[in-house]
């Protein structure tokens, strides 16, 4: 089994995931909490991927991290090397694609929480950051859960975004849906069916998280 | 602040606030009030949509007034002129929500300790003993508030907001589902907690009850302003507006037209309705022919199985009996004399005169049990 490509897979992912929390949590956070009206133009940015075939998102992407693109030309003046084809370019294109699986998740959770139990820690004298740390945080848990296991998900399983702008190369750039692409097309069938099985276990094991979460399995402390 | 140790001072609240608030689907709503609220409990009364709550919002902190001024015991927590308005988390105003709010994944300690964050560990948890031991929950201090009963609940968040030492506090319908004696027991415990601490408490509420339990001072508000203020006697058992009247409790709120005055007796005539209903009413202002409303309790009103005689009452209508219901340890009946009564009878009172639907009888209304009221 080429588990290289499956290694890659599981990094491209797990890295796809820290990075999205960590962005996802303010964006959303502003998303669900702001009282801006034109807020819906940044919430369909944010919704883009999810409509977008994943070969208009991987052009853009790649036109914009080529040599002559402006991503291309920061990253070739900060780290005197090109970016397309690489990991980082691999992970930042599957971080703009999996945005709305962490993000949409993270709005629901946040908006989900009582608007009183927020004025209520107000009046008693906790800011912003306290709020959020000691009411929404924990009474979001199952969002965020569901948000980094869905984004964990999607990325392992993208193709078109990686084809475009990572291409194939091992160790590097060929994750397990490109593998297993090129297993077919080289009708190496028995190899494509063992690494499919695996992606489809990881799949189906990932959403079982998330759906037992959100059916409240294992947050005994939200129930009425 | 300004508080001495060892010295309780009294601070009393004045809140001047103008706020306009658009709601979709009806016509928008500006509240506009002054209050003054010296220590000790001021019931805020008024029937729902009056402002009450936009009231206690707009004191806390939670609500940008369009314009006003609010501050306590001297010290200013909003200034519309100066553009000074302190945000709910440093006005240290209590205030507990008709939904409580209990934070649902903290046990009742975390919930009671959450307003104490700056406190060195050893003093928070000394003051939420003492606090959880004076509103009798210091049993449940390790149950989620999912695991306790709803007047624990209750006694939890008053324990939560008062812990704080706030300098007012504000109650908006926190007892609404309870029974009567679960009401009245922590009624009495907040009596006995704030007969040291001596602050201002507004409590909002549209129960009479309440009202009689608490009573010290009423301000009746509607539709955003201040209508009457006085002890509950003063506000509530003569209202003066008609929604008020139906907010407490009136049960029977007619239509009539000033039929005369009688100034010597202090009194005029009213006919109800369309009827030939003719009842005596204290005098008010109103000249011949003009429209007013009558409001009158239905527990006020006598039934008589016999025409009534040598009786002071001066209102005596013949009617007939429509409709009989129980509705707990009373019974409601409705009266046709011309317009219909409401009439509150006891079960024992039916069972002597042996009343039924369909029969004959008369009602007999004190006139100083019928009240004038405004529209």
């Amino acid at each position: 089994m080429n588990t290289q490509a499956l290694f890659l897979s599981f990094r491209l992912a797990f890295c796809v995931s820290a990075v999205l929390l960590l962005i996802g949590m303010p964006l959303a956070y502003w998303l669900a909490f702001s009282k801006w009206r034109g807020k819906f133009l940044l919430e369909s940015v944010v919704a883009l991927p999810l409509v977008l075939p994943p070969t208009v998102l991987g052009f853009y992407a790649l036109v914009a991290m080529g040599p002559h693109g402006p991503l291309g030309k920061i990253w070739m003046m900060l780290f005197g090397s090109g970016l397309a084809f690489t990991f980082q370019a691999l992970l930042l294109a599957s971080v703009i694609y999996s945005l709305p699986f962490a993000v949409q998740p993270l709005i629901a959770a946040f908006e989900g929480v009582d608007p009183k139990l927020l004025d209520a820690s107000a009046v008693l004298g906790a800011g912003r950051l306290r709020t959020f740390a000691r009411v929404i945080l924990p009474l979001s848990v199952p969002g965020v859960i569901t948000a980094v296991v869905l984004s964990f998900a999607h990325t392992m399983g993208e193709f078109g975004v990686v084809l475009m702008v990572g291409g194939n190369l091992p160790g590097a750039t060929r994750t397990v849906s490109i593998a297993i692409y090129d297993q077919v097309q080289s009708l190496e069938y028995a190899e494509a069916n063992r690494m499919a099985l695996v992606l489809l276990a990881i799949s189906f094991s990932v959403l079982s998280v998330v759906y037992a979460v959100n059916r409240r399995v294992w947050t005994p402390w939200l129930a009425k | 602040m300004d508080a001495v140790a060892g010295e309780i001072r009294a601070h009393s609240l004045t809140a001047r606030v103008r706020k306009e608030l658009r709601r979709a689907g009806s016509p928008h709503f500006v509240l506009d009030v002054s209050v003054e609220i010296p220590s000790g409990v001021t019931i805020l009364f008024g029937p729902s949509g009056a402002g009450k709550s936009t009231l206690l919002d707009c004191i806390a902190g939670l609500l940008r007034p369009d314009a006003g001024r609010i501050e306590i015991g001297g010290e200013v927590l909003l200034d519309s002129t100066t553009g000074l308005n302190l945000s709910a988390q440093q006005r240290h105003i209590a205030y507990v929500f008709q939904t409580l709010a209990l934070f649902p994944h903290l046990n009742v300690e975390a919930n009671v300790s959450y307003g104490l964050a700056n406190l060195p560990a050893a003093e928070r948890r000394a003051r939420v003993m003492e606090i959880l031991a004076a509103f009798d929950v210091e049993k449940l201090r390790a149950r989620k508030p999912g695991e306790i009963s709803g007047g624990e609940k209750q006694r939890v968040a008053l324990a939560r907001s008062l812990v704080t030492s706030p300098r007012i506090l504000l109650l908006d319908e926190p007892l609404t589902g309870l029974d009567a004696e679960l009401k009245a027991s922590i009624l009495d415990d907040l009596r006995v907690w704030n007969a040291t601490k001596q602050i201002p408490i507004v409590y909002v509420t549209h129960s009479r009850e309440e009202v009689d339990a608490l009573g010290e001072r009423v301000i009746a508000m509607d539709r955003g302003q201040v209508l009457n203020e006085g002890t509950p006697r003063e506000v509530l058992e003569s209202p003066r507006h008609h929604r008020l009247a139906q907010a407490a409790g009136f049960e029977n709120l007619m239509r009539g037209t000033v039929l005369d005055l009688r100034e010597p007796d202090g009194v005029m005539c009213v006919r109800l309705g369309e009827s030939a209903c003719e009842i005596e009413v204290p005098l008010g202002h109103a000249l011949p022919g003009s429209n007013v409303r009558v409001a009158i309790g239905a527990g006020d009103i006598l039934l008589a199985t016999e025409r009534p005689n040598a009786l002071s009452a001066r209102n005596i209508l013949e009617g007939k009996i429509v409709s009989m219901e129980r509705r707990g340890s009373i019974m409601a009946a409705r009266v046709d004399c011309g317009v219909k009564f409401a009439v509150h009878v006891t079960p024992g009172a039916v069972r002597a005169l042996e009343l039924q639907a369909g029969q004959r009888v008369w009602l007999v209304l004190k006139t100083h049990s019928c009240h004038l009221v405004e529209d």
